[in-house]
């Protein structure tokens, strides 16, 4: 499933009712298969151009559309949220089949996918636990796991693993990065962690600070599957170094401005 | 070289359960009391001894008189309770969801929240007559407000994040509302309630002792009239079971809702 943003733009009134520009004029193909980081500054919309794919928020002008063959029973996106959301009064289990539910399945069959996408994600055996009786690594499998069950034909990461600690972190890339060369759907992955984009994706979107518009769009030449030696490969240090000088003055004068 | 060991900081706020002081008080007081009454300073007409007591209330529940007076007490106070819960619960869940009740609803509930309840006693006599229904009338208002007011808050507090995922993954309005704000606002309501239950018992009282030929409070009022102190002790001593039990009761009923609230 490819992914078409043409000419998005988003404004939005802050509290005292100002006119505050979040994007302005993105366009971005993601293409079929392709996991397409998208990076930048603190408050350059990159959140927010994932909610509007998701059908969460809706652009203030341009367009935003899906291109190829949805099988049925299929939605075209789901999100896996930095905060994991999961809900605190449903166990994995039921929180993997939150989806399923809204899809009308019924509940031995609900079962019977969580169930396969609970072992993809390595959550057996904490199928009857609470969130809060998980640690951050696991809670975020949950929300992948969740995702993940209702086969989204492209898949929407709002920095997933920013809240986790860093060993945890690339640990779960490493784990992402394996169950995607399974399962292959599209992947826009937002993250402000140019390491992290880099050695993910396939092409890399950087955004300017408010209001966001495409700077660059790098392409990282890595073969896959993506090993950790690949860490110090020209390949990857070039890529991150020009995404970082794209971001930089961009990234001190926010914080000059002292924006979030 | 000297060493300095590191103290522990702590060990002065440490707060310890003290299993045998709990006991003690709770004897002590019952003691005490037997022995101020033993000594005869102070005559049984004003306080009789919880021997006494004790005695007094088995007398009444082997003639079949305390059975009475409990019995109709409790089905007025469940019938007033569960009414004003459910209608509590239900208000405040369509107060907090949708914008039209809550511009209806938020009003109203604030002009008629702060009336003590009980003042309505007289006027729902004139609607309802002396009999069941204005005390049952009476404790159901008094549980519907807190009821209303936890649902609403509870559900108005839910998580936008929780609300905004449900979405993503294809929740409509009505799903958002059982899965999500429901959910969340459980605890709340549990803690309504609680509430709930001792403004009942406080209001059943009352009630009972306006307008009332049976019930606890009925029984505590007739008992003073009569000058029979052990009665209307055994009245009191009642009350405060119901309390107890009421509490109990809420409490289990709430681990078992919120399960993984009680783990946590």
């Amino acid at each position: 499933m490819r992914v078409l943003l043409d000419d998005v733009t988003k404004t939005y009134a802050d509290r005292s009712g100002h006119a505050v520009e979040a994007l302005a004029g993105v366009s971005v193909t993601a293409e079929d298969e392709e996991l397409l980081a998208i990076v930048g500054p603190s408050g350059c919309g990159k959140s927010t151009l994932l909610n509007m794919v998701a059908g969460l928020l809706a652009p203030s002008g341009g367009s935003i559309a899906f291109e190829g063959e949805l099988p049925a029973g299929r939605p075209p996106t789901a999100m896996v949220f930095q905060e994991f959301a999961l809900f605190p009064w449903r166990t994995v289990q039921t929180n993997v089949e939150l989806g399923l539910e809204e899809r009308g399945l019924p509940a031995a069959e609900r079962r019977e996918v969580a169930r396969r996408v609970i072992e993809l994600t390595g959550l057996g055996g904490f199928e009857t636990k609470y969130p809060h009786q998980l640690s951050g690594g696991m809670r975020q499998r949950v929300g992948i796991a969740r995702a993940l069950a209702v086969e989204p034909a492209v898949l929407l990461m709002d920095e997933p693993f920013s809240a986790l600690d860093a060993q945890t972190r690339q640990l779960m890339q490493e784990e992402l990065l394996a169950i995607w060369e399974r399962t292959r759907q599209t992947i826009l992955y937002v993250t402000h962690n140019i390491h992290e984009a880099v050695w993910m994706a396939d092409r890399v979107v950087v955004l300017s600070r408010r209001p966001g518009r495409v700077l660059e769009i790098v392409p990282v030449k890595l073969p896959r599957p993506r090993t950790e030696a690949m860490l110090g490969e020209p390949g990857f240090v070039q890529a991150v170094e020009r995404i970082w000088t794209l971001i930089k003055s961009q990234a001190r004068e926010a914080l000059r401005e002292g924006a979030a | 070289m000297t060493r300095l060991p590191v103290p522990d900081r702590t060990r002065a706020l440490a707060r310890r359960r003290h299993p045998v002081a709990r006991v003690l008080g709770l004897l002590g007081l019952v003691l005490a009391w037997e022995g101020v009454t033993r000594t005869g300073w102070v005559p049984p007409l004003f306080l009789p001894s919880p021997l006494g007591v004790l005695a007094a209330g088995a007398e009444m529940l082997t003639t079949g008189e305390l059975a009475v007076h409990i019995a109709t007490s409790l089905r007025r106070i469940v019938l007033g309770f569960g009414l004003g819960a459910l209608g509590g619960v239900s208000v405040g869940l369509a107060v907090g969801v949708f914008s039209l009740a809550e511009a209806i609803g938020n009003p109203l509930i604030a002009a008629t929240f702060p009336i003590p309840k009980i003042a309505l006693l007289p006027l729902l006599i004139l609607w309802l007559g002396i009999g069941e229904a204005s005390k049952v009338a009476v404790i159901m208002l008094g549980v519907f407000f807190p009821m209303a007011i936890n649902t609403y808050t509870g559900v108005r507090h839910a998580d936008p994040l929780l609300i905004r995922a449900a979405v993503s993954f294809g929740a409509g309005r009505w799903s958002v509302i059982r899965k999500v704000m429901l959910p969340s606002a459980l605890p709340m309501i549990f803690a309504g309630l609680k509430l709930g239950a001792g403004t009942s018992l406080l209001l059943l009282v009352a009630a009972e002792m306006i307008a009332a030929n049976s019930g606890i409070g009925f029984l505590i009022l007739n008992a003073q009239n009569l000058m029979e102190t052990t009665k209307l002790m055994v009245g009191i001593v009642l009350l405060s079971l119901l309390g107890l039990a009421s509490h109990w009761l809420l409490v289990r009923l709430e681990r078992a809702a919120l399960p993984w609230r009680a783990e946590a």
